[in-house]
């Protein structure tokens, strides 16, 4: 719209920051430093802005959008089923809960039966994909705090799950997996057996992670006591996930209120005490444990039936179908063309992400395509919770503590 | 012995929302006696429990909401219900954590006169949200501390979730060939 606008307010905002120290008192000053938004310890594309007194903060301002590439506004002009591929791409280390979300919202308006067998499929691959998510948060924050070898251990067994996630969708991210109505294959041979050499693997590999991390003194002691924020202050913020249970809430939507059933299995919520850097990591570390007892229950009952529901407006025909029936190739072209209508309403489908309570507001005005869908991230919401937990601590701890925050960029700018 | 797998995914069916159809009528007519022109109309729909309030006294509602037990607040967005009049529909999903259930409030408020109370104050989450909101649909927040752009750049002109907002190419900043590229939309 506009080309110009270098008087804008915007940059005689950005002129009047002063980047050169200020002096406090006789033998203090105040130093801006500009962090990001290029820097590894940043975690995607974050500016901060964070005014200092020597080494401790006083204050710091997240600044976002860099990556902001508007989804939501992308997903207005495209049918139901071509959003999924968009919303996987918003919070790029959780594409399954992304589209679970969407998915889910979805059904909720349709009111469509989503078969069993697909609810276990999803639930297997939304716990991979947490455990997936998880991997890459250990691995770069123990990067962070100088522990460089558990990058490469962690991202060993992520390319495991990678590889499974190609073995039942083609693809290692964004994968298309879930459709409205169920999953769109059931898993191939193999898979099973694959999977459970992980599931033994994982809780050995999960103990080396712990044994690696929890006695090397210099972790220990950036971790204790630093940066801890209260349960009162975090709800009020509208914080969740593993940082509102490190701080002894144990809220969790998989048990609060179950979605594809997760009631169905035998799990434990790890919570932590005080909610410093040291609880937010075990908390984490603890789920590890948890996401892999849900899957090897959800393999064992893995009960049989269609992976997709069976009807015929919202889901595609079988491809062997198509050269015997009419009426599966005028369903077929209907919904490749067209796609499927879902009628007038509103829903909010709320899921516990890696990160946080992942919600999905869909919006349908009848069409087939969605009138508004807009993600709660749970990054988004967190991110106000980093001032209040980082002021006065060291600069070194604010970039441990934005660490142990794992905000992914691309869920929050979307 | 393992259950039998649920029917649906949707949460609404397999726990039962607390404010079912009657509740929410009785919490809008407990909002409604306390101010009489707080709550316009009430809609349930597939388990879910909305609140059209009065944008003029949305605070009152989500203020008694809050007192009532709903004191976390999941989430907040915009929503253009465009061509339909009041376009611009702020929504803020409550949720009770002590009895698990979940209610929206909806305020609905023209294109012309953007302007809601900010609810900063109550849920001090709400400022991002809010600027996001701000942002995206142009709605001003009354007595939000910092109401600035949040995604995208600050000196960007129009809100492009509005539903008119036009798609399509537009000029890229820093360009030194600005003038030579074309499918720029005019």
């Amino acid at each position: 719209m506009t080309s110009g606008g270098l008087t804008s307010d915007y940059r005689k905002r950005e002129e009047s920051i002063t980047l050169s120290s200020e002096p406090v008192g006789e033998t203090h000053e105040l130093l801006t430093l500009n962090i990001g938004p290029h820097h590894p310890a940043t975690h995607g594309v974050l500016r901060l802005l964070a005014t200092l007194e020597g080494e401790v903060v006083h204050d710091v301002k997240p600044i976002v959008g860099y990556v902001h590439t508007g989804i939501e506004k992308t997903c207005e002009g495209k049918s139901y089923w071509k959003v999924i591929p968009v919303v996987e791409r918003m919070d790029y280390l959780s594409y399954y809960f992304n589209a679970m979300a969407f998915c889910g919202a979805v059904e909720t308006l349709l009111d469509v039966e989503v078969p069993p067998r697909a609810q276990y499929l999803r639930v297997i691959h939304l716990e991979l994909n947490r455990l997936m998510s998880h991997l890459v948060w250990l691995g770069t924050s123990a990067l962070d705090l100088g522990a460089i070898s558990m990058f490469w251990y962690c991202f060993r067994e992520r390319e495991t799950i990678l590889d499974l996630f190609e073995m039942s969708s083609g693809q290692r991210m964004h994968t298309r997996y879930f459709q409205v109505g169920g999953v769109i294959e059931d898993i191939p041979g193999g898979f099973a057996a694959k999977l459970r050499t992980f599931l033994d693997e994982m809780p050995t590999r999960a103990d080396q992670y712990a044994d690696l991390l929890e006695k090397n003194q210099i972790v220990l002691e950036r971790l204790h006591g630093v940066c801890p924020l209260s349960e009162e202050t975090l709800l009020k913020i509208g914080v969740t996930g593993p940082l509102l249970r490190a701080s002894g809430n144990p809220w969790d939507l998989r048990k609060a209120q179950p979605y594809s059933s997760y009631d169905h299995f035998d799990f434990k919520i790890p919570v932590g005490t005080v909610g410093d850097n040291y609880d937010r990591y075990r908390v984490r570390h603890a789920e590890l444990y948890e996401s892999v007892k849900i899957i090897s229950q959800a393999l064992e009952g893995l009960p049989e039936g269609p992976h997709i529901t069976p009807d015929r407006k919202i889901a595609l025909p079988p491809r062997h179908e198509l050269a015997t029936s009419m009426e599966a190739l005028i369903h077929h072209f209907k919904l490749v063309t067209e796609g499927f209508r879902v009628p007038p309403g509103e829903a909010y489908f709320p899921i516990e992400g890696p990160r946080g309570e992942l919600g999905c507001f869909v919006r349908s005005d009848g069409s087939a395509k969605p009138a508004r869908v807009h993600m709660r991230d749970p990054s988004f919401v967190h991110l106000q919770a980093l001032a209040p937990m980082v002021n006065g601590a060291y600069i070194a701890d604010l970039i441990a503590t934005l660490a142990m925050l794992d905000p992914i960029l691309g869920g929050i700018d979307r | 012995m393992r259950p039998e797998p649920s029917r649906s995914t949707c949460s609404a069916k397999e726990t039962p929302p607390v404010p079912d159809a009657t509740e929410l009528e009785l919490t809008a007519q407990e909002l409604r006696d306390a101010n009489a022109e707080s709550v316009l109309d009430t809609d349930f729909h597939r388990g879910r429990a909305t609140l059209i309030a009065n944008p003029e006294h949305v605070l009152v509602v989500l203020g008694a909401l809050r007192s009532k037990g709903y004191t976390f607040l999941a989430s907040l967005h915009g929503c253009d219900y465009y061509p339909h009049e009041p376009r611009l529909g702020i929504l803020y999903e409550l949720l009770d954590m002590r009895r698990v259930d979940r209610i929206t409030v909806k305020a609905r408020v023209h294109t012309d006169t953007p302007r809601i109370a900010s609810t900063v104050e109550l849920f001090p989450g709400a400022e991002f949200p809010e600027r996001e909101v701000y942002d995206m649909f142009g709605v001003v927040f009354d007595g939000h501390p910092d109401l600035r752009r949040i995604l995208m750049p600050e000196d960007y002109e129009g809100f492009p979730q509005r539903r008119d907002f036009p798609i399509g190419g537009e000029p890229v900043l820093f360009t030194y060939n600005d003038e030579t590229s074309y499918g720029k939309w005019q």
